[in-house]
């Protein structure tokens, strides 16, 4: 009877699909163990950090004890009860909504400046590319210098006429601070520019030709051939732009630290002079690494996370009204 | 089924990261208990790391002193890690991997470390030995160094704050002593000023405010005001004793005479030479300023040929008998949560914060005040004079550091931040700008 059965059992109908399952549970496990790198660095390296910071957000954590939960205290007294958090985010905003479109139009007119020398131009765009290569801490202590109360630039001012007593104090006077920093960050302008560069002479030669025919002048050309060419890196520029400004530190980190100028006699010289490069990283670095105030630096760390998601999402989602991709698949 | 199997792995998932998260915090096992060993008898070797802030000239020192430590018990070896700040402290402790012993180099955050048992309480350790700490330290340095009776670390010397004044400017203006109270430093103060004609300042006096004289934040530390931070419910009292808002309607009044933008255009050209012998003191700039003991040995490695003398800091007129009372902090020293050579770090620690010969080979070097009695003692800086000032306010029972608090360094910056608005003019009620300051200090205990 058992043989029976199993001569009835159509073999091909059970092992083909086995055959089947296992084939394409191996290509699964192939996939996998191919992806595996990825996956493991992707689950230890962001999303348990990720979903600690979430955890820790609605604690008070110093590191050194256990996390004790607080809800939404954290995120209650960063709105309502810390006026430090609101003088950060006033100064980031001052990145993202002066210095960073200055740096993209800056960037775009440098190359388009350097796409006009007929000869010599591959110096000349390595002379503007060249303090991109400069580390951000060394550009940072180098403008230190360079704009000091007594440097070269105050010198040449002086010797221009300038009053001694009106001479700008750069990164010693609060109302200078920031704008010191936009003159550092247009000075190290090369990568943005050199996108710019190579979209620009990337733009067919022929629809030039075509508007000249028309009688078009050079800005007709800029506005209605250049522009809409380029949009694309435009849009890039921006959001890449607009996510950096958003996490801006280094440069003020380096500044707040390295003079003394306009210190507060706070224990920490971040921010200074007089709060004016208080930006929201170096805040909730402060928050973090100073005070210990751990689940409060998370809790700003969401916060940013959460306001650069929808920044770039209105960035893309407004995109399509002004990016144009000639027709390439978007 | 989607909702079972999914709903399982969910619970799992959430199970794991629970464990995960709670296992990867706060790390860093149980304090060791104190063991006591007999070190000129035959040990194991050990080898104690000894983590620290010092680094370059100052470490080699803290590694002279350790190598001593090592010729004496050659079994011990002891090994100083630099540049070594509190945040690197406390990772390393949560991680559970910390250092033999701890240094850093200012007692703000004392409180944190004792309040959560991130540094051991040193109490079994000091009776073990049969130790009485007041018979070694002097009160002011007892003062930063525990938080409610938890003894957590130890002074390793420790840096006392007076007034220095260029005498040569003085003697010029008709004066042949320092300031003793407030009054007498405005006085002087103006009196020492030097404008240009434009208006804007040569030498200033005496310059008060926060952010434009190199050490003159400790003045707001409140000690020669006697203004205190907590009361002993642990609420910031900065708005309800008196002594803050004399202090601060006094600074005000001084910043106002010479201008704030007058102050910054002064400064500027300085702010970066507090180290170096561009000094706004050095260059004759100013001509009386708060400062640290150790300012005498920068001066004299600087060369400078300015003719100065050092004082206790003046205290407000009504307080006159406070006089010689100094605000007191430096160094302090503990052992970790989770060290695991408790016996061995107490004998590194004993060293590096009893030995007479140990500090005072420090003090020498580093030209700090030594922080025992005994090392007081026996050491040839009190000689000098200028430095035997900054000796004798450490001395001073009334001198010490500001009350110290769970929230570490968060509360002298907010409170900075407020002086600041206020020197600045941008205060128009100061009782209610100090009411919202405490208020946001006291806020500090409910977030982070």
């Amino acid at each position: 009877m058992t043989q029976v059965v199993a001569a009835d059992r159509p073999p091909a109908v059970t092992s083909r699909p086995r055959r089947g399952r296992s084939l394409r549970a191996r290509k699964r496990w192939t996939v996998l163990l191919f992806l595996s790198p990825w996956i493991i660095g992707f689950v230890v390296f962001i999303l348990y950090p990720m979903v600690s910071s979430l955890y820790f957000s609605f604690t008070k954590y110093d590191l050194l004890g256990q996390p004790q939960w607080v809800g939404l205290a954290n995120y209650q007294a960063m709105f309502t009860r810390d006026s430090m958090f609101w003088i950060s985010v006033r100064n980031t905003f001052w990145v993202v909504l002066i210095m960073v479109p200055i740096d993209v139009v800056f960037g775009m007119g440098v190359a388009w400046i350097l796409t006009r020398p007929r000869r010599g131009s591959s110096v000349y765009r390595t002379i503007y590319y060249l303090p991109a290569m400069v580390p951000t801490v060394a550009a940072a202590l180098g403008f230190l210098f360079v704009l000091s109360p007594d440097g070269p630039v105050n010198s040449i001012l002086a010797h221009l006429g300038v009053p001694a007593n009106k001479v700008p104090l750069w990164f010693a006077d609060p109302t200078w601070a920031k704008p010191s920093l936009l003159l550092l960050s247009m000075w190290a302008i090369g990568n943005t520019m050199i996108i710019f560069l190579a979209a620009m002479l990337d733009v067919p030669t022929h629809l030039y030709e075509a508007a000249e025919i028309e009688g078009a002048g050079g800005w007709a050309k800029f506005r209605h051939i250049t522009l809409p060419t380029i949009s694309p890196v435009i849009f890039f520029s921006l959001v890449i732009g607009v996510i950096y400004g958003f996490q801006y530190f280094t440069e003020a980190y380096v500044v707040s630290t390295s003079s003394a100028a306009g210190e507060q006699g706070a224990s920490s010289a971040l921010g200074n002079p007089e709060n004016s490069l208080m930006f929201y990283g170096t805040w909730l670095y402060q928050q973090g690494f100073s005070y210990f105030h751990m689940g409060y630096a998370s809790a700003m760390a969401w916060v940013l996370f959460l306001v650069i998601m929808v920044c770039t999402f209105v960035l893309v989602r407004t995109s399509g009204r002004w990016v144009h991709y000639g027709g390439a698949i978007r | 089924m989607w909702g079972t199997n999914n709903g399982r792995r969910a619970l799992i998932a959430a199970a794991v990261l629970t464990v995960g998260l709670t296992a990867c915090t706060a790390g860093g096992g149980t304090a060791s208990s104190p063991t006591t060993l007999n070190p000129t008898a035959s040990q194991p070797p050990t080898t104690i790391n000894v983590w620290g802030a010092f680094q370059g000239r100052e470490a080699k020192i803290v590694q002279a002193s350790l190598d001593a430590l090592h010729v004496k018990y050659p079994w011990l070896t002891a090994t100083y890690v630099p540049s070594k700040t509190d945040a690197d402290i406390a990772k390393a402790i949560a991680s559970g991997t910390p250092p033999d012993v701890v240094m850093v180099q200012s007692p703000d955050n004392v409180a944190k470390f004792c309040s959560t048992g991130a540094w051991q309480d040193l109490t079994p350790y000091l009776s073990a030995a049969k130790l009485d700490k007041t018979k070694i330290f002097p009160p002011a340095a007892l003062s930063y160094t525990s938080y409610q009776d938890d003894q957590c670390s130890l002074p390793v010397l420790t840096d006392a704050f007076g007034l220095y004044y260029n005498k040569d400017l003085l003697a010029r203006a008709g004066y042949t002593s320092p300031p003793k109270t407030y009054s007498e430093l405005s006085a002087m103060a103006k009196k020492l000023t030097q404008r240009s004609s434009d208006g804007t300042i040569d030498v200033a006096g005496f310059v008060p405010t926060l952010g434009k004289m190199y050490e003159i934040n400790n003045l707001y530390y409140g000690k020669w005001s006697d203004a205190a931070w907590y009361d002993s419910a642990g609420k910031s009292v900065v708005n309800t004793d008196p002594n803050w808002k004399s202090l601060l309607e006094w600074d005000k009044s001084l910043t106002d005479w010479y201008g704030y933008d007058n102050l910054t255009r002064w400064y500027a050209p300085f702010a970066d030479n507090e180290w170096d012998a561009g000094n706004a003191f050095e260059q004759g700039k100013v001509a009386m300023m708060m400062d640290g003991e150790w300012r005498t040995a920068f001066f004299a490695a600087d060369g400078s040929n300015v003719n100065y003398g050092t004082a206790p800091f003046p205290v407000p007129d009504n307080m006159k008998s406070r006089y010689g009372v100094g605000m007191i902090g430096g160094t302090v020293a503990g052992i970790p949560r989770g060290a695991k050579n408790g016996a061995a770090s107490w004998l590194v620690l004993q060293d590096l914060t009893m030995n007479t010969k140990t500090l005072n080979a420090l003090a020498d070097d580093l030209k700090n005040v030594p922080s025992t009695y005994a090392a007081l003692k026996a050491t040839t800086l009190g000689q000098d004079p200028k430095f035997k000032v900054f000796m004798d306010i450490f001395q001073n029972p009334n001198s010490g550091f500001k009350q110290l608090s769970p929230q570490g360094q968060a509360d002298v910056d907010l409170f900075a931040q407020f002086i600041a608005q206020w020197q600045q003019g941008k205060v128009s009620d100061l009782q209610q700008g100090l009411d919202d300051v405490a208020q946001q200090i006291d806020d500090l205990q409910n977030v982070g």
